[in-house]
């Protein structure tokens, strides 16, 4: 199985969403990732039982920061999915990828904000 | 333990408004262990704020430090170095660490990240609740373990009121009343007669009321 999808999306591997910290998240951001997005595995199918659940809470704490913050909540989103599930892992990143694309770059990486400019998109998994 | 609160980040933001660096001082004592001012807890609030200055235009350089403590002198000390070149220092710690390191470094703008709240302990992991009044001399020994200075709604020392309703306070249904919990646990440990004991009123020169406290052991003193 050969699926394209978005050249754009930096994989992080984590040992299981239950391992995300709000400092990751933010690291992306501070280095320059457009975008973060939380790739879990299916509710009920953790390993570790309830390490996508905390997660899901983590990475709901912290979109509730970026807004209060100023760059916008909408920048970081949770999916689930399982590690057989090739072609939704595409849509996903593909998805996002355009998600992120009709809210702009970062403002972060804005000549303003003192960045380079760059448009790169953090993903973790 | 002390349980604190992390002030809202905007509240904080204004603090330092026209700093350009500052150091976030976290403290590895209570405010660790009640996830508001451990180390965790300052690296997110110096990301957030590094992120909020530069989506304002107005870049800032954020430096992090946790102490063992901050509630002893020693443990300040090692910051001298980080705290030269800052325009202020935000400090993560609870009331009496913000002013131990505002007693440090007289020179320095410090400002407090957290809002002290009470003295108590965790009901489940995220979940604090009041379990001391401080009042100065403990009376859980004729209460059943349960203290009614800060349980009770109205510290009251001869409970319950005509407030209490089906076990309830009430101030809120969420509210045990702490004298129903005190007779319940009295009458089941067969020590309802020490209920009925005269007690003196109590000394509340020891609590709040005898002004700021001091504690004193003077077989432990370094000369």
């Amino acid at each position: 199985m050969r699926i394209q999808y978005s050249p754009n999306i930096r994989i992080v591997e984590m040992t299981c969403t239950g391992n995300i910290d709000h400092r990751v998240i933010l690291n992306a951001f501070e280095e320059g990732a457009d975008g973060v997005y939380v790739a879990g595995c299916l509710e009920g199918d953790c390993h570790f039982q309830k390490g996508n659940f905390r997660a899901k809470k983590r990475v709901n704490a912290v979109k509730k920061l970026l807004d209060e913050i100023g760059l916008g909540g909408d920048r970081l989103e949770m999916y689930n999915l399982s590690a057989a599930q090739g072609p939704r892992f595409a849509e996903i990143a593909n998805e996002m990828t355009a998600k992120i694309k009709a809210l702009g770059p970062s403002p972060l990486n804005s000549p303003a904000g003192g960045c380079c400019g760059c448009s790169k998109e953090g993903a973790t998994n | 333990m002390i349980i604190a609160q992390q002030k809202p980040i905007k509240e904080i933001a204004a603090m330092i408004a026209d700093c350009k660096k500052v150091l976030l001082a976290g403290c590895q004592g209570c405010v660790a262990v009640c996830l508001a001012g451990g180390d965790k807890e300052t690296e997110i609030l110096a990301s957030a704020l590094r992120i909020m200055r530069k989506l304002e235009g107005n870049p800032l350089e954020a430096v992090t430090y946790a102490a063992t403590r901050q509630c002893d002198p020693e443990y300040i000390v090692p910051m001298d170095d980080l705290v030269k070149d800052v325009d202020a220092v935000i400090s993560l710690a609870c009331g009496v660490g913000v002013q131990y390191v505002a007693e440090r470094y007289p020179d320095k703008w410090v400002v407090p990240a957290l809002d002290t709240k009470f003295i108590g302990g965790s009901t489940v992991h995220g979940v604090w609740e009041e379990k001391c009044g401080l009042c100065g001399e403990c009376i859980l020994h004729r209460t059943g373990g349960i203290c009614p200075i800060i349980r009770c709604s109205k510290s009251i020392l001869n409970g319950p009121c005509g407030g209490s309703q089906y076990g309830k306070c009430e101030v809120s249904k969420d509210v045990d009343c702490a004298w129903q919990l005190i007779y319940d646990r009295m009458k089941a440990l067969g020590r309802l007669d020490k209920m009925m004991e005269i007690q003196m009123p109590k000394d509340w020169s020891k609590s709040r009321d005898g002004g700021p406290r001091r504690a004193v052991r003077e077989d432990v003193i370094i000369e």
